[in-house]
This record gives C-alpha cells, sequence and structure tokens, in this order.
C-alpha cells in the first residue's frame, strides 16, 4: 500500500527539482493538446521550442523577449517573498514607459551623451510612481493590492491609448497611433550588428546581482523573508512593515519600469498602442519558476521566452493559433504548483498487513 | 427639456443588462470565498464560459445546450483549481492566476474559427407587456430568462447562506474550519463543491455576455469583468444583495459611457472607458478604509489552505 505522508521538513533538493519537472510536464500537456487539435506531437514542438532559437538570430531574439520577463520577475520576486501580491506589473511597465517615452519625446530632435541616462531614470521613476498607487493604498488604507494594482493595468494602457492617438501622435504619422521616433541618443545601443538583442540586457543583469546581494547578504533581505513566512514574526521582531510594504513595491514598480524603457527605447524606438505583449503578467509565472531566487529566475525566463518565440514560430509554419503560448505558460504555473505538493508530502510503501 | 419617460426606463434597463454578468459572477465568486477560499481566476472561467456558450450554440445550434454547456465548461475549469487548491494544497492566488491566463489561452484558442461568425437571437420573455406600463415596462418586460435569473440570484443566495444548513455549512467551513471538520463537516467536499459551484455561475455570466449581451465572440471579450466582479465581492462585504447594488452602479458606469459619447460630451473616450476601473479603486479604499469593518465580514479563513491532519 502506498501511503502519503507528510515530511518533517521540505525537502531542498526537491525544492528545485520541480521546477524542471514542471517543464517536462508542460512539455507532455503540450503534445497532447497539439495531438487533440490535430499536428503531430513531436513537430509541433520541435516547431514550438527549438526552430525558434535554432540560429544566431532567433537567440538575440531569445534574450530579447527574456530581459523584460527577467527584469520584472526579479523585481515581483523582492514583493512575493515579503508576501505582497503585486500583480499589476504590467501596468507599471506601461506606465514607466509612458514617462521615459514622454522625456525621450522633449528630446526628440537633440542628440547628447546625458539624454540616455534620464530617459532610464524617467521609466524607473515612472514605474515606482505607479506601484506606489496600490502600496500606498494598502498601507494606509488597507486596501487589497491585487485588486488595485490589476485594476490599474487597464487604466495605464488607456492613458497610453489616448496618448499615441491625441495629443503625443506624429505629427507628420498620417494619423497612425503612435509618437514621434526618439532621437538616436535616447535609444538603448544595439549589441551586434543585424540583431535586434540591445543593451537593455545589462539592466537586467544588474538587476540580478543587486537583487542577489540584498536577499541574501543584506538585513532587509532577511526582514522581506521573514515577513513572507510569517507576518506575525515580523510585527514581533518589530520590523517596519508599513516602509517594507512601499519599500518592495517602489523595487517592483522601478524594475517593470525599466522594462518599459527597453521596450520602447530598444528595437522600437517610440511609443505605440501595445508596448507590451502581457510581459507584466507573463513575469509573475517566471518568478514562480525561478522559484523567487535571482538565479532560478534567469532561467526561467529563457524557458518562458521560448513559449513566446515558439508561439509566433508555430503560427507561421503550421497556423498553430498564438495564444498556444499563454496556454502553455498557464499549465507551466499549475504543473509548478502542483508539484510543489512533493516538497511538504513524500509516498511511502508500507505493508498493509501490519 | 422634455424627457421620455420610456427612455429613461431603457437606459434602467440597459444598466441592468451590462450588470448582469457581474452578478452572476459575483454572486458565484462570493459562495467560493464564504466557503474559505480565494479563487482569482474568475475572468479566466468566465471567458471560457463565454467561448464554450458561443461555440456550442453555432455548432448544435440548440441554446439550452449552450447555455448549461458554458456554465459545465466553467466546472470544468474550476475543477483543476478545486483539484489544485483542495487536494494538493497550494496556494490560492497564484493558482487563481493561472486559471486566468490559462483560461485566457484557451479561449483563444478555441475561440479561433468562431470569429466573425454572427450569432442568435436569443428568446426574451413578457414580450407582449412591453408597452403597457410607462417606465416600468421596459425595465420589467423582454428580456431573457437569465436576466431574471440573474436579479433574482442575490436574493436566493443570501437565503441560502442565512436560513439554510447547506449554508450555515459553507459559512462555518469559511469562517472556522477546524471547528467545522471537528464536526464531522468534510472541509475539502464543502470547498469543492462551492468553488464548481462558482465555476458554473462564472461560465454563465460569459455566456451572458457572447450569446445574449453582444451575441458574437472577440478575444478577450470579458474584458476585465471578471476582475471586477472580484472586487465586488469586496465592496458587497460578502452580502450578496450589495452585489446588486454594486453591480448597477458598474453596469451604469459602462452605460454612462456610450451616453456622453453620444451627446457629443467632449471627454477623450479612453478617460470614460478607464472610469470603471478608476471608480472600482476608489471603492475599494472607501469600503477598505475601516479595517475593523472588513476583519468582521471577512470568511476568517478566505485564501488559507487546510489540511487535516490524520
Amino acid at each position: 500500500m502506498i501511503k502519503i505522508v507528510k515530511r518533517d521538513q521540505p525537502s531542498k533538493a526537491i525544492f528545485f527539482f520541480t521546477p524542471v519537472l514542471a517543464i517536462f510536464l508542460t512539455l507532455i500537456a503540450g503534445g497532447i493538446i497539439f495531438y487533440i487539435l490535430g499536428f503531430k506531437p513531436f513537430e509541433a514542438l520541435k516547431f514550438f521550442f527549438i526552430v525558434p532559437i535554432a540560429d544566431k538570430y532567433g537567440f538575440s531574439e531569445l534574450l530579447l523577449k527574456a530581459t523584460p520577463l527577467c527584469l520584472i520577475a526579479i523585481g515581483l520576486s523582492f514583493c512575493f517573498k515579503s508576501n505582497n501580491w503585486n500583480i499589476g506589473a504590467e501596468g507599471q511597465l506601461t506606465f514607466g514607459a509612458i514617462v521615459s517615452g514622454g522625456v525621450a519625446l522633449l528630446f526628440y530632435d537633440q542628440e547628447g551623451f546625458y539624454i540616455l541616462p534620464i530617459v532610464i531614470l524617467a521609466g524607473a521613476i515612472g514605474g515606482m510612481i505607479y506601484a506606489s498607487i496600490p502600496a500606498i493604498l494598502k498601507t494606509y488604507f488597507n486596501t487589497n493590492e491585487i485588486l488595485v494594482s490589476l485594476m490599474l493595468v487597464y487604466v495605464s494602457k488607456l492613458i497610453l491609448d489616448y496618448l499615441v492617438v491625441g495629443p503625443w501622435s506624429n505629427p507628420e504619422g498620417f494619423n497612425f497611433p503612435e509618437t514621434r521616433q526618439f532621437s538616436d541618443s535616447a535609444r538603448l545601443p544595439l549589441l551586434f550588428e543585424g540583431l535586434r538583442i540591445h543593451a537593455g540586457i545589462f539592466l537586467a543583469l544588474a538587476a540580478v546581482v543587486i537583487s542577489w546581494f540584498v536577499f541574501y547578504k543584506t538585513y532587509l533581505g532577511f526582514q522581506m523573508k521573514v515577513s513572507g513566512f510569517s507576518l506575525k514574526t515580523a510585527k514581533y521582531a518589530g520590523y517596519k512593515g508599513k516602509k517594507m510594504i512601499i519599500l518592495v513595491f517602489l523595487i517592483s514598480g522601478a524594475c517593470a519600469g525599466l522594462a518599459g524603457v527597453g521596450e520602447i527605447t530598444g528595437p522600437i524606438g517610440q511609443l505605440h498602442r501595445e508596448v507590451s505583449p502581457d510581459y507584466g503578467f507573463t513575469a509573475i509565472i517566471v518568478a514562480f519558476l525561478g522559484r523567487l531566487h535571482p538565479v532560478g529566475i534567469i532561467f526561467a525566463s529563457l524557458v518562458v521566452a521560448i513559449t513566446y518565440l515558439g508561439a509566433e514560430t508555430a503560427q507561421i509554419f503550421m497556423q498553430i493559433p498564438k495564444y498556444t503560448g499563454q496556454v502553455f505558460q498557464g499549465m507551466i504555473l499549475f504543473f509548478l504548483l502542483a508539484s510543489d505538493y512533493l516538497l511538504f508530502f513524500k509516498f511511502k510503501f508500507i505493508d498493509s498487513k501490519k | 427639456m422634455i424627457i421620455d419617460i420610456n427612455f429613461v426606463g431603457l437606459i434602467i434597463a440597459s444598466i441592468m443588462a451590462s450588470a448582469v454578468p457581474l452578478i452572476l459572477a459575483s454572486c458565484g465568486e462570493l459562495i467560493t470565498e464564504r466557503s474559505g477560499v480565494l479563487n482569482l481566476g474568475v475572468e479566466g472561467m468566465m471567458i471560457i464560459g463565454a467561448i464554450s456558450g458561443f461555440a456550442l450554440m453555432t455548432v448544435t445550434g440548440s441554446l439550452i445546450i449552450a447555455v448549461f454547456g458554458a456554465m459545465l465548461a466553467g466546472v470544468l475549469i474550476s475543477t483543476i483549481f478545486a483539484f489544485l487548491t483542495q487536494t494538493l494544497i497550494t496556494n490560492h492566488v497564484a493558482t487563481g492566476l493561472a486559471l486566468t491566463i490559462f483560461g485566457i489561452g484557451i479561449s483563444a484558442m478555441i475561440g479561433k474559427n468562431f470569429v466573425g461568425i454572427p450569432g442568435k437571437e436569443f428568446p426574451v420573455l413578457f414580450e407582449g407587456l412591453k408597452d403597457t406600463i410607462p417606465l416600468l415596462s421596459p425595465i420589467l418586460f423582454g428580456h431573457s430568462i437569465v436576466f431574471y435569473f440573474a436579479f433574482a440570484l442575490p436574493f436566493i443566495t443570501s437565503y441560502f447562506l442565512k436560513k439554510t444548513k447547506v449554508g450555515l455549512i459553507v459559512r462555518a467551513v469559511g469562517d472556522s474550519p477546524e471547528s467545522a471538520s471537528n464536526q464531522g463537516i468534510n472541509v475539502r467536499l464543502v470547498r469543492y463543491v462551492c468553488i464548481l459551484y462558482g465555476g458554473a455561475m462564472c461560465g454563465l455570466g460569459g455566456a451572458y455576455l457572447s450569446m445574449i449581451y453582444t451575441p458574437q465572440w472577440i478575444e478577450n471579450m470579458t474584458g476585465g469583468r471578471g476582475w471586477i466582479a472580484l472586487a465586488l465581492v469586496v465592496f458587497s462585504t460578502w452580502n450578496p444583495i450589495k452585489i446588486l447594488i454594486g453591480a448597477m452602479i458598474f453596469g451604469g458606469l459602462t452605460i454612462i459611457q456610450f451616453h456622453m459619447q453620444a451627446i457629443g460630451v467632449r471627454i477623450p473616450v479612453q478617460f470614460l472607458t478607464a472610469l470603471p476601473y478608476i471608480v472600482t479603486i476608489i471603492v475599494l479604499v472607501v469600503i477598505s478604509r475601516d479595517s475593523r469593518k472588513i476583519r468582521l465580514s471577512t470568511p476568517s479563513s478566505l485564501g488559507k489552505s487546510f489540511h487535516k491532519n490524520n
């Protein structure tokens, strides 16, 4: 007989093994879905996960998509570790893009080394301002941060829409819903000739290093971890709960805002209606898949970025609808959460005759 | 200025119609939350209901199959959530988010072949009485059966929770799963049923959108209504009757947009569209400010996993 027994302690090895298991299960389930849709499962999976990154260009695209995911997920890990459910990173990204785009437009006919830093800083500040709304409402008005941060996503997209159609639209743009092109000085430089990967990747890597340092080497990181485990303990220990809530929201807002900067000052170089294909939401999955660990998040962002590329490739070559990407993302999170069961419970064979 | 009294009636009726999906989804989620489970997958379950209803209507031609099929689809997808949160004891928030992302993806995948197909006309009740009473006629008569059901639901839900034994069990499980369990109540089973019921109501709310309110399939056509429905549950302080009031306010905001545009009010359309979301935030702030009141009315075990040690 097999019995399910609670582990005395969550297993550390399984903690890092389950994300791999979740990806594996997602592939199997994905194959089954492709089969039901009438495709050859292995061929479809190949087009989804291998073809897109088989060449230099594909690999650059992978890094291009992983960059914002990684950056946002790092920011979110500050929130999630301390039990703050910021799920509006998409809105913070959009607002960051709006503010940095607005600043970049001020300099549209100027060149100068000082422009890019100002534009980047503006994006981070924009994200922070936007993230501070749910944080302040949570701390001072006891308002649910999940709902507020989410509602603000819709609001930010409508603000962006208003700006690019209305006051900020390109006067020579034949009424297309987009702004002027930014000047070259406001653009993040491309790293290689002919590839779209840009210097934004260094922002993401910097965020990884800094967050690792904060999590594991500072008192603040320790406080966050304690609050995540038990808010009561944190209170007894005398941590300033309100300050921390605001701080983690500001950090994750800044990261999301920077991701927004990367989206508009990188390959595109202007503001338009859709600055992000839901990176802010997908990054939530990345954060969990990466186990809220900076290094884990790097790997997770690469894996999840493939679902974006795969969805595009599969749509072009096999007419598989591009939403399959979202289905895969949802499934990864389902399987990851499900396999967490193994963290706390184990199967034990026992002699039923005894 | 002379205001046509029947026109006022028509506006109120249209506000009520746009409140229907919110009422259905909120009342479903309210039962789920009353049992102690926070399901953030409302948006995902609604959109699954919307596509299932529309697809079944197009394929089978039967409105009855479509309506019940949409509810069943809501039940099926919420089963994933129930299994994960109740059997595998996963985090409610993360699982609910996964459900929404998954639901939006799956619905768009199924819906690919149904874009641009015109919907069917849904039969309305009491059409003959439409011109009998001024003002009240357009409000009371000539609506679909789902419409009438939605406006009865908050009262049924309230009666169920307050006056029936099963309702008492649901509340007991939500407020103190340990005591309920010690009384011999199967907490997990109760929560399973409440989650699936929530799924059915969200599915119905979605089907109302794609089959009756705007009879067609558009990707992402729920457009955040699931999240507003979640906010409405907080707004109502878990009291079904107040859901009715909240849903009417939000229905009103949606309808005002159209009329403001029609009158030619010079406010950018995006600001009017953003209004329901902004008002939701303001309302949440006002409601939640009094933390004592919220604490008293929130199901005590909301969002917390329960695992019976044996």
